[in-house]
């Protein structure tokens, strides 16, 4: 072999410009946002749960109003522009008026007794009295008194029986009794001292909302020390989206409601999925017999009855005195949400541990650390971004249907499930209580729901091969 | 078979064994004791009571004489409701929370199967548009709104007819339970609906789809006998679990509808620290739900034979 080595083979020409890349090569993360950026459902979702964040962070610096205030004034008042009050006096006892040249008992015995005429409000009607009076007639021995919310369609439809006068000449009725600002029908039906007639006259009126001093001081609606006299018009306080059976302001609530429900909704899921990536990763990384005792223990977790368990988990953390409860419903929610990301995390980690790549970086003396935290860990990141995304809205659904069966956080904490809960009980007179807060729990829901969609689309390698 | 059904059964109750003990450990972290409550005024009437209960003895004993009953399916006498044993309670009351979610079961798996084949063969067009935008809204929406909606619409309903044609809440007839199944079923259904509409189009491109085509078949002996049935299996595989939300969130509708189920009663249980019953209806709850995901399971061997051959 003393022949000198001739190479049986030229190296190729370069060639200039063949083996460039056409487009910059891209990250997995980079892949997958432009992948997310085309789905225009999972942006517009983004969007909402980036303005759901506004809301509840920024949005108590911006309206800055108390919600555990009660403004009695306007109590499960539907969503409106600020209402103008009449500053009135405090209420002063009215001499009813009974007429001196007129005879209390009838003298003469009708068939029927006509409608009395002339019914007509005494002063201004207000929220915090209406005074009414009419003429007297021939042949009655006193008024019956009816108030009803629409106009009477006969003598059946009247509506409430508020007093009955026995003197044909007593002719005036003071109403005080929970007045609001609205249209009100006022009928009088004269009676023979025993029995009502069949006629009677109507009127409507509507009373504007009336405020004390005091109260409006009380209120902080005027300054202690301003001179507005009585008789002005003031503002009342504005509530945009309404006021609770409490006279609490929606929106304030809302806002408040918000923090806990998406605390929760957020905190949760974080910390059973952190927790989870651990047990699983650990169980599916080792493996063998640790590996199996593990997910059997795993199993029986999923096993609990979820419901159940978390109201007993979460009456068993308890609640001391002052407290909203908040905390023993995350770490109920924490204990029993682990296993489904253990599985899932413990699944991904099998499956990568068999790849040639991994094997090449133990060849290479990669350590267990290095291996998981550079190797295993960034490849099961896609799979545990979409199970927390999809963990959020459970959480938020668990949290609110706990509050809703009143075994939540504790009023006068607010949170969206217990405002449901409240809004339910009043939902025919008054829907805005229970529409706005199950608006808002199914809006983030839906943004979760749909970014977790776009996010397995974006993430998932079967379906980029589409 | 017969092997995998006693392993799965064996698995079955050593999972009841470890519920039951949770829900014992838990019971006894809160605060209080059932007594609490009660007219245990002097120190020696508390004695007496708590020797009737055996609450006298240590944890330990009591956790084993509690483990002793429960496998002789007695779970003793309510701590609250005087002389009234849990079993019956569970028995007056179960029925009632199964018939709940048997319909509500029926409701959504026939609503799910139908709906989710449906907007498969009308992949993009106004019925698949119309019903994934309902879906959507299902599975966002709580099910205490729906319920609360059922209720409205109810009242309407009977306020526009001028007389009670369906009961707002109650129960009883079999005109009671309809609203409440459905609103139960509908979270559920949405479910179902969307995991049969993309197992539906991950079939359409199976190559035995291509030969039943070209050996010239009716599209609907396709679409029934090769692409429905075949589709169904997943949704199957899904039924244990859903089951199970389905019989626990069965509170929130007991709730609105006045329904005398056991969810109600757990809930006053747990409130009044009735241990007895707490223990009673948790490990109930568990068994039955265990057994169900065992039944689905087997079930499914019988449906889909390749699983049966593993």
């Amino acid at each position: 072999m003393t022949t000198s080595f001739v190479p049986d083979f030229t190296p190729a020409e370069h060639q200039l410009g063949v083996e460039q890349l056409s487009r910059p090569s891209l990250s997995y993360w980079q892949d997958a946002w432009i992948r997310l950026k085309q789905n225009t459902r999972a942006i517009i979702s983004l969007y909402i749960v980036i303005a759901l964040a506004v809301f509840t962070l920024i949005g108590p610096y911006l309206w800055q109003v108390d919600p555990a205030l009660q403004d009695l004034n306007q109590i499960s008042q539907a969503p409106s522009m600020p209402k103008p009050a009449l500053l009135a006096a405090p209420y002063e006892r009215w001499q009813p008026i009974v007429l001196d040249d007129f005879p209390a008992e009838p003298d003469t015995y009708l068939d029927v007794i006509p409608a009395p005429d002339g019914l007509a409000p005494v002063g201004t009607p207000t929220t915090q009295h209406i005074r009414i009076t009419w003429n007297p007639v021939e042949g009655a021995g006193g008024y019956s008194v009816y108030r009803n919310q629409h106009a009477p369609e006969g003598l059946n439809d009247l509506g409430l029986p508020l007093a009955t006068t026995y003197g044909g000449n007593e002719v005036s009725y003071e109403d005080r009794l929970n007045l609001e600002a609205r249209d009100y029908y006022y009928s009088i039906v004269p009676t023979d001292g025993l029995d009502e007639s069949d006629t009677y006259t109507s009127i409507k009126i509507t009373p504007t909302i009336a405020i004390t001093r005091e109260d409006a001081i009380e209120r902080g609606i005027i300054d202690p020390d301003s001179t507005i006299e009585i008789g002005t018009a003031v503002l009342l306080r504005f509530h945009p989206l309404g006021t609770d059976y409490l006279g609490r302001d929606m929106l304030a609530r809302l806002m408040q409601g918000a923090r806990v429900s998406l605390f929760i909704g957020i905190c949760a899921p974080f910390l059973f999925v952190m927790f989870g990536i651990l047990y699983g990763g650990f169980a599916g990384y080792f493996g063998g017999h640790l590996d199996a005792i593990l997910m059997r223990f795993a199993d029986f977790v999923v096993a609990l009855p979820f419901l159940l368990f978390m109201i007993l988990f979460k009456i068993a953390f308890g609640i001391g005195p002052g407290e909203s409860g908040v905390i023993p419903m995350l770490m109920a929610l924490v204990l029993l949400g682990w296993p489904s990301t253990a599985r899932l995390v413990r699944g991904q980690v099998l499956k990568i541990r068999n790849n040639g790549f991994i094997d090449a970086a133990r060849l290479l003396g990669a350590t267990d650390s290095y291996l998981i935290i550079r190797h295993i860990l960034p490849n099961t990141m896609g799979v545990i971004l979409v199970t927390l995304t999809f963990a959020v809205p459970a959480a938020i659904f668990t949290e609110a249907f706990l509050s809703f069966i009143g075994m939540g956080v504790a009023p006068p904490t607010p949170s969206w499930g217990s405002m449901c809960n409240e809004g339910v009980k009043t939902m025919l007179s008054h829907p805005h209580e229970l529409i706005f807060p199950a608006t808002l729990i199914s809006i983030t829901v839906l943004a979760f729901n749909l970014l977790g969609d776009g996010l397995t689309e974006a993430l998932d390698s079967r379906m980029r091969s589409r | 078979m017969l092997a995998y059904t006693l392993k799965r059964l064996l698995a079955g109750v050593i999972t009841v064994w470890f519920i039951a003990t949770a829900t014992f450990i838990a019971m006894h972290q809160v605060p209080g004791d059932p007594l609490m409550n009660d007219k245990a005024v002097s120190a020696e009437i508390r004695k007496n009571l708590e020797r009737k209960y055996g609450l006298d003895k240590p944890v330990v004993e009591q956790y084993f004489v509690f483990l002793g009953n429960m496998a002789t399916g007695d779970f003793g006498i309510s701590f609250t409701q005087q002389n009234r044993r849990v079993n019956d309670i569970i028995r007056d009351h179960f029925p009632v929370s199964a018939t709940l979610g048997i319909l509500a079961i029926i409701f959504a798996t026939t609503g799910g199967i139908l709906w989710g084949a449906l907007t498969a063969l009308y992949r993009n067009r106004l019925p698949d548009i119309i019903i994934m935008f309902l879906v959507i809204l299902g599975i966002s929406v709580p099910a205490f709104v729906f319920a609360a909606l059922g209720q409205l619409l109810l009242v309407n309903l009977n306020a526009f007819l001028g007389f009670s044609l369906i009961p707002v809440a109650g129960w009883g007839t079999f005109s009671h339970m309809l609203m409440p199944s459905m609103v139960l079923g509908l979270g559920t259904m949405a479910l179902l609906t969307r995991l049969m509409r993309s197992s539906m189009l991950e079939i359409v491109n199976e190559d035995y789809i291509k030969t039943a085509k070209a050996k010239g078949l009716s599209p609907l002996r396709i679409f029934f006998k090769h692409q429905l049935r075949n589709a169904i299996l997943p949704v199957v595989t899904v039924l244990g679990p859903q089951i199970a939300a389905i019989t626990t969130g069965g509170f929130v509708v007991e709730l609105v509808f006045a329904i005398p189920g056991l969810g109600r009663y757990f809930v006053q249980a747990v409130q009044q620290l009735d241990y007895t019953v707490i223990m009673g209806t948790a490990v109930f709850y568990g068994a039955f739900l265990v057994l169900m995901v065992i039944i689905v399971d087997i079930a499914y061997g019988f449906i889909d034979p390749r699983v049966r051959l593993q």
